[in-house]
């Protein structure tokens, strides 16, 4: 009788099996991509130096642009933003419109978030290889594709040749078991891993998430769980595709002629029962209380209730003085509960948490109630296409009548490049993915959450608990 | 790109662990169209203490022992954070020509060997010692040899490295990743046919386009 060989192959090893052109060996491949995603920030670099080299865009059509960074969120907005940006976006516009690239403008109904826009429109599909010039592409790898960010001479090198000379990442499988208790979202679990593994735990590998807990999750969640992937340093983060998956697909790119095959195709890619990991974590969700970060990393989080951590030992120096620097920062100190601590802005958007469902979630806490005075707050929909949907479903009434702003789509507030700032000293909630110091404005003190706590904190003026507060 | 062989030069110290991109270069020097000028904003919320430019005199950068830093000495996680690569261009037009570090994000690291800039991987003990003798002594000159893959630190001692051989051998070389790429067209050429048949959703247009 011949022995059943187990599959030993991982679900990264069979996505870089598929689309490896050549063994250029040493570990070394050299990789196909299927989507190319660019937008205003990290692209006119490489079309300048595509033209200063005299090359073509090898491929436009496997290309889709999009402003997003630099762009205004003011209703009626055009190209103006802060002072040099338009440049960019025209620069963006310029440089699709030669070279023949899908453009989602200023003022397309596509337009949006690049990783929300490109999941929303059944551009990405599950078993690609997909990049942008932006750490959260792998927000996408949620799709079960090979998603991840690269620099802008990488950019360059997807326009010039359509591939990438990538050495085999190393990989990870973390599996999530437990259930999650009332409140506690998927932003809260993508935190609390972080804090659980720590910010430097992937090294710059593939992360797969696995485990119940992570089958249980809607796409939306997926999306949320695998954008934070980089902040425990994953270059790209992957859940293998199931009919989760394959339902949003079908929803997303209209139920195609050919989806049943495609369907079929993406359902061996799973990891094997014998894989192998170079890591492997376990986390329980079962405990998990709705996180909110104190420090000015990722992993520097607090479960809402409790205080916050003792400065580490002496005998560990290094943590010890990232963690005074942190408190300094942000104004705070050990012991201290983060619960009750007035705040000043209030921010509901970014690629992490700017979808439908986050805002649906951030509306059934702010219904009927108002933000709490002194408090500014935004909801900045993380597409043309959400906010449109939100406003069909009246979301958009709900935000405004409790005193929120009801933006256009876009970075925004999460990146701090545009007119969005919070300002030195201000303390804001945020559900967007980075606390660094001065992400959101030089001396911005942020505290990232999920949009429930972040609409929890807006009502009462001050970091609190969303299960506190009845959905209505 | 432009090779690199070898640098002496004043080694700079900035221990702390987890230095992101958005310390690095700050979002507003993100707003240009080019590559050029961004020295100025290389960690500039912690160089100056205003918008006017200020020197913020407790920074160790504006120490005049490391005012002329050619070789900057990291914690571990170096560059983690955003894919900007102003990060990388701001080191070079300061006039860092490498950085030492027991780890980077993974992709500040990439941007930095595109750019002829090496980001060499040391163990921590080495890395620490390298530091406290930067911090302690007068002296500060080091070298980054990549012929040799070693390191001299400020009291001589030299430390070997290890680094991609591909890629110490294109920053040696100073080679066009494009063009070394771009000999390859004909499998890229083969692969794409060949795909349009073995997966041909993945070259349809999505829908409402």
């Amino acid at each position: 009788m011949t022995p059943i060989t187990a599959d030993a192959t991982s679900l990264f090893d069979k996505l870089w099996q598929a689309r490896l052109i050549k063994d250029l060996g040493d570990d070394r491949g050299l990789i196909h991509i299927d989507r190319h995603l660019l937008h205003d920030l990290s692209s006119p670099q490489a079309f300048a130096g595509l033209r200063q080299a005299g090359r073509p865009v090898r491929t436009p059509a496997l290309q889709v642009a999009v402003p997003d960074h630099i762009v205004d969120t003011m209703p009626g907005r055009g190209d103006a933003t802060v002072r040099g940006g338009a440049d960019m976006i025209v620069a963006l516009r310029r440089n699709a419109v030669e070279n023949g690239l899908r453009l989602f403008d200023i003022g397309d109904p596509r337009q949006g978030i690049v990783h929300v826009v490109a999941a929303e429109q059944g551009i990405v599909l599950p078993g690609m290889t997909v990049v942008c010039g932006d750490s959260h592409t792998c927000t996408l790898g949620a799709l079960g594709c090979w998603a991840f960010g690269i620099g802008t001479s990488e950019v360059e090198h997807v326009l010039a040749t359509q591939t990438l000379v990538i050495r085999k990442p190393s990989s990870m499988r973390i599996r999530v078991e437990g259930r999650r208790g009332a409140g506690v979202t998927a932003k809260d679990l993508a935190l609390g891993i972080i804090r659980a593994i720590g910010i430097n735990a992937a090294k710059g590998g593939v992360l797969e998430y696995a485990g119940p807990a992570v089958t249980a999750l809607s796409m939306e969640e997926r999306f949320t769980l695998c954008n934070m992937g980089i902040e425990a340093s994953a270059r790209s983060a992957i859940i293998a595709p199931d009919e989760t998956t394959f339902a949003y697909v079908r929803d997303h790119c209209g139920s195609p002629e050919w989806l049943p095959v495609a369907t079929e195709a993406w359902t061996m890619l799973r990891s094997g029962p014998q894989a192998s990991f170079d890591r492997e974590f376990h986390f329980n969700c079962t405990d998990l209380a709705p996180q909110i970060s104190w420090g000015t990393n990722p992993g520097q989080t607090i479960g809402i209730g409790d205080a916050i951590p003792p400065l580490p030992e002496p005998s560990a120096p290094r943590e010890r003085a990232s963690a005074e620097r942190a408190l300094a920062y942000m104004g705070l100190a050990p012991g201290q509960r983060l619960e009750g601590l007035p705040i000043a802005k209030v921010f509901i958007g970014s690629c992490t948490n700017s979808r439908i469902s986050d805002l649906a979630a951030a509306a059934r806490i702010v219904r009927g109630r108002h933000v709490a005075p002194g408090v500014r707050a935004l909801v900045v929909p993380g597409s043309s296409r959400v906010k449109a949907e939100a406003e069909h479903l009246g979301l958009d009434r709900i935000f405004i009548d409790a005193g929120f702003e009801w933006r256009e789509s876009g970075c925004s507030m999460c990146v701090g490049m545009n007119a969005d700032r919070v300002a030195a000293g201000e303390r804001c909630v945020s559900t967007s993915n980075r606390n660094f110091e001065g992400r959101q404005g030089p001396g911005a003190r942020t505290h990232l959450a999920s949009p429930a706590t972040a609409a929890a904190s807006a009502i009462a003026g001050h970091i609190a608990d969303c299960r506190q507060v009845a959905g209505r | 790109m432009k090779a690199f062989r070898k640098v002496t030069g004043t080694g700079v110290p900035l221990g702390r662990s987890d230095i992101d991109t958005d310390a690095i270069i700050p979002q507003q020097w993100l707003i240009t169209t080019s590559r050029e000028g961004l020295g100025k904003g290389l960690f500039s919320n912690w160089r100056y203490r205003d918008d006017a430019f200020t020197p913020d005199h407790g920074f160790v950068l504006n120490e005049p022992r490391f005012a002329r830093a050619k070789i900057l000495v990291a914690g571990p996680n170096y560059g983690c954070g955003s894919s900007r690569e102003h990060a990388v261009w701001a080191h070079l037009d300061f006039g860092i020509e490498a950085i030492i570090a027991e780890s980077f994000g993974p992709i500040f690291r990439d941007n930095a060997l595109r750019n002829g800039l090496p980001a060499i991987t040391l163990d921590g003990a080495a890395v620490s010692q390298v530091l406290a003798q930067l911090a302690a002594l007068p002296a500060n000159r080091m070298t980054v040899d990549l012929e040799r893959a070693e390191v001299t630190g400020p009291d001589g001692t030299a430390y070997r490295f290890t680094m991609d051989e591909e890629r110490r051998r294109a920053l040696l070389d100073g080679i066009d990743d494009i063009s070394a790429t771009l000999a390859h067209a004909p499998d890229i050429d083969a692969f794409h046919s060949a795909d349009r048949i073995r997966n041909p959703y993945y070259w349809v247009q999505p829908p409402r386009d």
